[in-house]
């Protein structure tokens, strides 16, 4: 087993009608179990790199791929994701490469059926299975002991941490291999943040993770590998550690101090 | 200053508010004071040959209820096709600036229409074409409505029910529309109330009749248009009637309302 979970090769990405593309020959390992963050001042790519690893951007056409996204499942498979091209091909990368957006994306649905939902369309019916898993996933997230009364309530009524840790239960649901995070405590309070913060750290047991973060604090908290983008390219990419006490190029230096950004 | 703005705000804008439900007030005592006379158990079960109105109750009911039959999954799966399927694209455009102009065109012009394709090939006035031109009448507002609320609601909504594996269609019909479902229904039943009380459509198309009628392609009987025909008859009895009629009518669409809004609170 390779020790890289995913791994950005040569990669560019250009939004569809756009004169020049947002990220240019990004080369970028995901390494397995571990938290991998990315950051970067407003505007550098983040978010499109992040969303180029699950391939979201193909909800709207004509954007340009160009090298190459290995995805080393479990089940020793090596796929680039960027040859992928049906809808079923789509739907297993998703389910295995899951996501959490900035802003908590409840359903309009009751608190069980969010969680419910991926795994009905993975294919699971049985009712016990169901009732089992969308617990499990609940205590995953640390929100069993908060809503296990009202499991049927609608997930729109939940506070905004509540509703976070909710969408996460929904993607950890479905076991991926892999959880994509795009700044997913930004629109929280501290409390909130704190508890997502330690639950990355837990999940990063079973998960390889990649989070986009503006908060250089988090980044160095949680996070394993850093990498440092500027302007549609990766300046500088190391263990957290050196990214914070030893950066490399002056460019790092001065974000992360905050010279800039 | 802006305490005062404030304050000169406040008291215009309760000023106004009084003003409307003033109206709305007005109208019904005068309905319930002219028509109370000729309100009586007694026209809920006579047609209007002996001067009832239950059949004039049955036709606007059927054909108000057939046109929204019609209208309300056509217009919906427009809607979607627009704001979820063709968006941004010149041809979803033009749909929208035709749906806007057919909604401001005058209830006559569409009732002219239907009469000139459907009335005088058949050589009378029918039912179907009544129908008809409450669909015309209705279409664009529900087109629009569903179009309108769904683009409320969120990106990253879709977004989200993709990146957990759901297909497109699967995404739109089970998490999109029932996030959009309040706003889409509050529309539906307002597009419903509004081809309830339209007289002027049905004028030329389904005409009206005193006597009962079941055959669409048939002169059918319309509330409003007869409402309207004995309002301008000489005979006190008749106009009374008229009155109880119109009385009969806001209140269905009153209740229609209320209706609506209860509906909505419910499934909150
Ligand atoms: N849909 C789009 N079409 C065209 N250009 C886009 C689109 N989305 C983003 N961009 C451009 O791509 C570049 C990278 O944007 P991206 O959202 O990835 O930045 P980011 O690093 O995530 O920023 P932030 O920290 O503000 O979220 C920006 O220059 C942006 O203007
Ligand atoms: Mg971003």
């Amino acid at each position: 087993m390779t020790q890289n979970k995913m791994e950005v090769k040569d990669f560019s990405f250009t939004y569809k009608g756009a004169a020049k593309p947002s990220l240019r020959n990004i080369n970028l390992p995901i390494e397995r179990k571990k938290v991998t963050a990315l950051i970067g001042p407003s505007g550098c790519g983040k978010s499109t790199l992040l969303r180029s690893m699950n391939r979201i951007h193909d909800l709207y056409p004509g954007n340009k791929y160009e090298g190459q996204i290995m995805l080393h499942t479990e089940d020793e498979g090596h796929t680039d994701i960027l040859t992928l091209k049906k809808e079923n091909d789509f739907i297993w990368l998703r389910q295995t490469v899951g996501m959490v957006f900035q802003k908590p994306t409840p359903f309009p649905m009751s608190i069980f059926d969010n969680i419910a939902y991926g795994l009905r369309l993975q294919g699971e019916k049985n009712k016990a299975v169901l009732q089992e898993k969308v617990e499990k996933s609940l205590k995953d997230v640390a929100l069993w002991k908060e809503v296990k009364d009202r499991l049927n309530d609608d997930a729109r009524g939940l506070s905004g941490g509540q509703q976070q840790r909710l969408c996460i239960a929904r993607v950890v649901a479905l076991k991926p291999e892999v959880i994509l995070f795009d700044e997913p405590t930004s629109a929280l309070d501290p409390l909130s943040t704190l508890a997502i913060e330690e639950m990355i750290f837990e999940l990063k047991q079973d998960y390889t993770i990649a989070i986009v973060t503006h908060n250089m604090q988090q980044a160095s908290r949680i996070s394993d590998y850093t990498a440092f983008m500027y302007l549609g390219e990766l300046i500088e990419f190391d263990t957290t550690d050196n990214i914070f006490t030893a950066p490399k190029k002056q460019q790092t230096e001065d974000y992360i101090t905050g010279k800039f950004g | 200053m802006r305490l005062f703005l404030n304050k000169a705000f406040l008291v215009l804008s309760t000023l106004t508010a009084i003003l409307g439900l003033l109206f709305l007030g007005w109208i019904i005592v005068t309905l319930v004071s002219k028509g109370m006379e000729s309100l009586t158990p007694y026209i809920f079960t006579h047609d209007l040959v002996d001067n009832g109105i239950r059949n004039l109750i049955w036709g606007q009911i059927v054909l108000a209820g057939l046109a929204t039959v019609f209208g309300i999954p056509i217009g919906v799966l427009a809607g979607v096709y627009l704001q979820e399927y063709g968006n941004h694209t010149k041809y979803a455009d033009f749909i929208r600036d035709l749906s806007d102009v057919m909604m401001s065109a005058p209830s006559i012009v569409i009732g002219t229409f239907i009469y000139a394709i459907m009335v005088i090939p058949m050589g009378h006035t029918n039912g179907w074409a009544g129908i008809a031109a409450l669909f015309v009448m209705m279409l664009p507002i529900v087109v629009r409505t569903t179009d309108d609320m769904l683009s409320l609601v969120p990106t990253e909504l879709r977004e989200a029910g993709m990146a957990i594996g759901a297909s497109k269609y699967h995404v739109i019909m089970h998490i999109v529309i029932r996030a959009a479902k309040v706003g889409i229904m509050t529309g539906l039943i307002l597009a419903f109330a509004r081809i309830m009380g339209e007289t002027a459509p049905l004028l030329y198309t389904s005409g009206s009749t005193i006597y009962m009628e079941t055959d669409l392609s048939q002169t059918y009987p319309a509330m409003t248009v007869s409402i309207y025909n004995l309002a301008t008859m000489p005979d006190e009895k008749l106009v009374s009637l008229a009155w109880a009629a119109a009385l009969v009518l806001t209140l269905m669409v009153l209740g229609l309302n209320l209706l609506g809004r209860y509906i909505i609170k419910e499934k909150r």
